[in-house]
């Protein structure tokens, strides 16, 4: 049976749902939301939730907990993950599975509240300091924010890293009818968990290695495990790309905005089509280029200056030519707009991109 | 009982200690050590190691541990102890640690009365990075970033964390002890096992304030060392109980 | 099937809650349904607005630029709005405080007097329940009693006994817009 859920209330329920427990955050718009409901929901299913003092003692509580074996969140919008990539680094470098939720709003400094894309680079470049990549996973409706929230329970779990819920302010505040899964039981038994050594050696969870020779042999093998995340966890969507002459590729929020443009194109005889990265790291490079079979004009559109942008270049190689239309601050980009640019490609390579007759 | 005395504490590795001759972590290191021995808590206890002289300490305790980010064990540690609130879960900071870049997470985890116990080793410098000035510096100590000598007027004044914290009501357990004499280590040692009591009996937040020395960035032979500390933190530190809940 | 619907006014009016009824029935009637609140600083001053989207297909753009129906619960609402009403689009307005006419010449406008009609009612706050009567009185996009299931849904417990009375300002509301339809087919 589906309900009507704002998402991030969907996220916070998907969350309890997919076996966490335990959470821990620090309010700021437009994500507190996650923060509310987890305070009345957690404690009736034996969890806790935790305000803590700021953003760098709650990811730094997230650290603990999941080194103690649990399956722990929390949640913050742009300025607050700034904060947390401290604690972010040293997760991954400890190896350490837990989700960060980034609802993101427009930056730089204190920016706004209203909804953004504007830190794609810094989720996607690992944010903090050391050489780490985490998954980024970018839902784009409530149902995706509460479905992608249990895959990256399991993701963390899996590859024992942090994983990272990139949505932004629309998406966080608007209600949608979902269907929520299932309550899940307990997660798997962590037998690297710091929980007392009661049995068993001790367990050490650090991301310090003192001798450069142990510390290079620890990056190789992260290496390794982010390469495996690259080969195995890709993830877009296509939509009308079979034919598309005019490829639009967007994500989140922007990607749906971007979709109702490519339906009002083809309306008017224009050849478009969308790719949508579900993930953005590992970015979804091989099935963009299936994507772009028949493209002749790329036209990336997200809620910033141009960055996905920048990772969609490098997957097409310079093979096409790639365009950007961005609206930022918290501003967003109407279908008009998309439209319009779209039509502006679809005029330039006009042989490629007209619809052909069936 | 002088075979036991001499014996190692099963919660000690035997690595040898990397601290410099003199220093009074390795001593700080077996008091926790025989204690949690004593307590027969070995396999229920989760250390947690800060940024510092001691960041390897879990090289050294024979149990499971974390290594926290530079001031952030506190967060860790309750992080730890949230899951699982039966265990004894302790951090090992030292004072740059725990009174200046982490002095947030440690205020806020004693005024929520956190479970868990904070050894604090205060040796009035940043011993890992070469002796620099340190919130608990003396008015007055020569370190590498006070070359002249710590200048109330430009660098401010020492923190005393047992009294600021005792002003609140999360803590269960406060003591400031030290390391300078035999009689103040059977204190001290009498000390870490009150705060890991309280916390066991879930009183709330405990903490042990060690003065210690550091020899080597103090420039002082090592008993130099624990004359300059007799004569200069103690009348600044006064050691003491501070907070003593009932029931502890 | 496309309906997307504006609703404005300032807080207190029961704005978002209206937006959230249409979208709760639009669910029980196994639409596709979207509610998008507008929010931060705004909630607070001015007005207050959140768009429902209504659809037999899956919801694509959740940021309408036009709308094809507006619910206006006051004059800086309507000011702000007006425009951005589709040619053909329909404008409910509450005339208890919007005293002057719109401008658009090319939309439905609907103006009911909700608050004398939430009065009558027996419920002084239920004027944006009038305005939802008067809505689906005007388009038939969904069955009222739907409204009401979802009514029920999201009251909370100790408003329960206010239920009656809502559903009788639905009632004022859509006899009100099947008299102005009348007028109309008269005039």
């Amino acid at each position: 049976m589906k309900v009507l859920m704002k998402g991030n209330e969907a996220l916070a329920e998907a969350a309890v749902r997919a076996g966490c427990r335990y959470f821990f955050g620090y309010p700021i718009t437009p994500q507190t939301e996650i923060s509310e409901y987890l305070a009345r929901r957690l404690p009736g299913a034996g969890g806790v939730f935790l305000q803590a003092e700021s953003e760098v003692a709650a990811i730094n509580m997230v650290y603990g907990a999941a080194g103690a074996g649990a399956r722990v969140m929390t949640s913050s919008s742009g300025p607050g993950i700034s904060l947390k990539q401290e604690g972010i680094s040293y997760i991954a470098g400890a190896e350490l599975p837990c989700v960060i939720v980034n609802i993101m709003r427009g930056g730089p400094g204190l920016g706004g509240i209203q909804p953004s894309q504007s830190d794609y680079f810094q989720a996607t470049r690992g944010g903090g300091h050391g050489d780490y990549r985490l998954p980024v996973l970018a839902p784009s409706n409530v149902q995706e924010l509460v479905d992608l929230t249990c895959l990256a329970f399991d993701l963390a779990d899996e590859y024992r890293t942090p994983v990272l819920i990139l949505g932004d302010g629309i998406l966080g505040q608007m209600m949608e009818a979902v269907e929520l899964p299932p309550v899940r039981a307990a997660a798997p038994e962590k037998t690297w968990a710091t929980t007392g050594c009661r049995g068993r050696a001790k367990n050490v969870i650090t991301s310090f290695f003192m001798d450069a020779a142990d510390l290079e042999r620890h990056n190789l093998r992260l290496q390794e495990k982010y390469r495996a995340i690259s080969a195995r966890e890709a993830r877009g969507e296509s939509y009308l790309t079979g034919d598309a002459g005019v490829l639009v590729v967007a994500f989140g929020s922007t990607a749906r905005i971007a979709k109702a443009a490519v339906r009002a194109a083809r309306a008017e005889g224009i050849a478009a089509g969308l790719f949508r990265p579900v993930t953005l790291w590992p970015f979804p490079a091989e099935l963009l280029n299936r994507a772009a079979l028949q493209a002749g004009a790329v036209l990336t559109v997200e809620m910033n200056y141009g960055q996905m942008v920048e990772d969609v270049r490098l997957a097409l190689d310079c093979r096409l030519p790639v365009h950007f239309y961005g609206r930022g601050g918290g501003m967003v980009p109407g279908v008009g707009e998309i439209f319009r640019e779209i039509v502006k490609l679809g005029g330039e390579t006009r042989e490629r991109c007209r619809v052909k007759p069936a | 009982m002088s075979a036991a005395v001499s014996s190692r504490p099963e919660t000690l590795t035997g690595a040898p200690f990397h601290y410099c001759p003199g220093c009074t972590h390795g001593i700080i290191h077996r008091l926790v050590a025989e204690v949690v021995d004593e307590l027969g808590l070995r396999e229920k206890a989760v250390g947690v190691a800060s940024v510092g002289c001691s960041v390897i300490a879990y090289n050294y305790l024979d149990m499971d541990m974390q290594q926290a980010a530079h001031g952030r064990a506190p967060a860790v540690a309750t992080g730890i102890k949230r899951v699982l609130p039966d265990r004894l879960v302790f951090t090992y900071q030292g004072d740059g640690d725990l009174a200046s870049i982490g002095l947030a997470e440690t205020v806020h985890a004693a005024a929520r009365g956190e479970k868990i116990t904070v050894i604090f080793i205060n040796n009035a410098n940043y011993g890992m990075t070469g002796g620099q000035l340190a919130p608990t510096t003396l008015p007055g100590q020569v370190t590498s970033t006070s070359p002249g000598g710590r200048d109330v007027d430009k660098m401010g004044y020492p923190i005393r964390m047992m009294e600021m914290l005792a002003t609140l009501d999360g803590p269960a357990y406060l003591a400031r002890v030290s390391t300078h004499s035999p009689a103040q280590i059977a204190k001290t040692r009498r000390a870490v096992k009150r705060a890991f009591e309280a916390q066991m009996k879930g009183l709330g937040f405990s903490m042990v304030e060690i003065l210690c020395t550091c020899p080597t960035n103090w420039g002082l032979k090592p008993v130099e060392a624990m004359k300059w500390l007799e004569e200069n933190m103690l009348p600044y530190y006064p050691p003491g109980e501070y907070k003593v809940a009932e029931g502890v | 099937m496309l309906e997307e619907i504006l609703v404005a006014g300032f807080g207190g009016q029961g704005v978002l809650l209206t937006g959230h009824l249409l979208a709760y029935a639009g669910m029980l009637e196994n639409r596709e349904v979207a509610w998008i609140p507008s929010y931060g600083a705004e909630m607070r001053g001015g007005t207050a607005h959140c768009t429902t989207i209504i659809s037999d297909e899956e919801i694509f753009s959740p940021v309408v630029e036009q709308f094809s129906s507006a619910l206006i619960f006051n004059r800086p609402s309507l000011h702000k709005f007006e425009k951005r009403i589709k040619p053909g689009g329909l404008l409910l307005f509450n005339s208890s405080l919007i005293r002057e006419y719109p401008q658009r010449s090319d939309i439905r406008l609907f103006p009911v007097p909700a608050n004398e009609l939430a009065a009558r009612a027996g419920l002084d706050r239920a004027a944006n329940m009038v305005m939802l009567g008067g809505f689906l009185e005007a388009t038939g996009l969904l069955s009222p009693d739907s409204v009401i299931k979802a009514l029920e849904k999201v009251i909370s417990p100790h408003r329960r006994h206010t239920l009656p009375a809502n559903r009788q300002a639905m009632l004022e509301g859509s006899r009100a817009v099947r008299t102005i339809a009348r007028q109309c087919k008269a005039g």
